[in-house]
């Protein structure tokens, strides 16, 4: 694949998708998988989960994992597009939706329109959840370490970076 | 500054939960330190940044009550798109019009996808080093877990409503998109319009 080709396909790939994304990166998640591992072999399973990881421990939006994506594809160019292809098309729907909305009036659409959407978009999440951990957990140490982290930042108000940290010197140690 | 938008309060995953505030002052920011404003809460942002958001917005910089927040958020992630990054753009738009929503928007990206980048570039070169293999995948199975606590959080809510509609529609998209692996746009395109039938239908029946 030429990189102008690489560019446009990662182009059409993200700004499609970025359409569908109800509720956000984290339920869209499934489908990134299938586009960049499944679908296009931009990369493996374990890159994939690597990347998760990568977002997760960075700073700012979690949508940054399609620029990871597209740096695996086609370098930073390929990163800026990405991220640009998921970002724009919606920004611009959002921007011209506010601006129409400042006088919708009392119509009872959008609440109901809202009440159908959460439960798809936590299903999406929880498919997200599983996409991801068979990408991840490789072994059953893996499994345990993913429960242990999920049934703490569930019933605790620990900050999740630290259970992040944790499982990344678990890691080192060579336990997972 | 806005009216009209009707959206119903969000699930327990907002951060609606917050004390009543006076009315935010009327100095509201340009284009700078829009940029800038974005660019903090996004950097303080790991794992989400929303929280940092609101907490800029509504309690450091009160530029927007918490009602008016809570609105424009669920106006956002009502929205296909990253909710956040639609926030930043709605949020600018509102304050200083197009150009404010571009600044917002960059602000909020531009700086963390400059560090994401790096990042990138040090792990094509040193991501096959066994010390750091092992750490990643450590830290990929504590992220996975953190995806399913939030997760479970927001679907708590649906659990004590044992709102049986919303609980087979999670199911069957779940199922649709985790397990059989079909597409995405085409699940939602099937989803979606059946989803909202059968919510109004229920309203309906409940009304009556």
């Amino acid at each position: 694949m030429t990189s102008i080709g690489a560019l446009v396909s990662i182009a059409l790939a993200f700004g499609w998708l970025s359409l569908f994304a109800v509720g956000g990166a984290a339920a869209a998640i499934p489908e990134i998988h299938r586009i960049a591992v499944d679908l296009n072999h931009w990369m493996t399973d374990t890159q994939f989960a690597d990347a998760f990881a990568i977002a997760q421990l960075s700073p700012g939006p979690n949508v940054l994992i399609v620029s990871l994506v597209g740096y695996q594809v086609a370098g930073i160019a390929g990163a800026l597009v990405a991220t640009l292809a998921m970002c724009v098309p919606t920004a611009a729907l959002a921007y011209t939706v506010s601006r129409l909305l400042t006088r919708a009036g009392d119509s009872p659409w959008p609440a109901l329109v809202q009440a159908a959407l959460v439960p798809l978009s936590i299903g999406l999440m929880a498919a997200s959840g599983l996409v991801l951990a068979f990408a991840a957990d490789g072994s059953i140490a893996a499994v345990v370490l993913t429960l242990a982290a999920a049934v703490l930042a569930a019933a605790t108000s620990l900050n999740p970076v630290w259970l992040l940290v944790a499982g990344g010197i678990l890691g080192l140690l060579g336990w997972i | 500054m806005r009216e009209g938008l009707k959206f119903a309060p969000m699930p327990s995953d907002s951060p609606a939960a917050g004390l009543p505030l006076e009315p935010p002052t009327p100095a509201l920011p340009g284009r700078f330190a829009l940029f800038v404003a974005f660019a903090k809460m996004s950097l303080a942002g790991f794992g989400g940044v929303l929280v940092f958001a609101r907490r800029a917005i509504v309690d450091k910089h009160r530029w927007m009550t918490a009602d008016e927040f809570n609105e424009t958020f669920a106006l956002c992630h009502f929205l296909p798109g990253p909710n956040i990054v639609n926030l930043s753009v709605v949020f600018g738009a509102q304050i200083r019009g197009l150009t404010g929503s571009i600044a917002a928007f960059l602000g909020l990206l531009a700086p963390p996808f400059l560090i994401v980048t790096t990042l990138a570039v040090l792990y094509a070169h040193f991501g096959d080093v066994p010390a750091l293999r092992r750490v990643l995948n450590g830290v990929s199975c504590a992220a996975v877990g953190l995806l399913l606590a939030v997760t479970w959080r927001m679907m708590l809510p649906l659990l004590k409503r044992r709102d049986p509609i919303a609980l087979v529609m999670l199911v069957v998209v779940f199922a649709a998109v985790g397990v059989l692996r079909w597409p995405l746009p085409q699940v939602l395109l099937a989803t979606i319009p059946l989803s909202i039938g059968v919510t109004w239908l229920a309203r309906r029946r409940r009304a009556t």
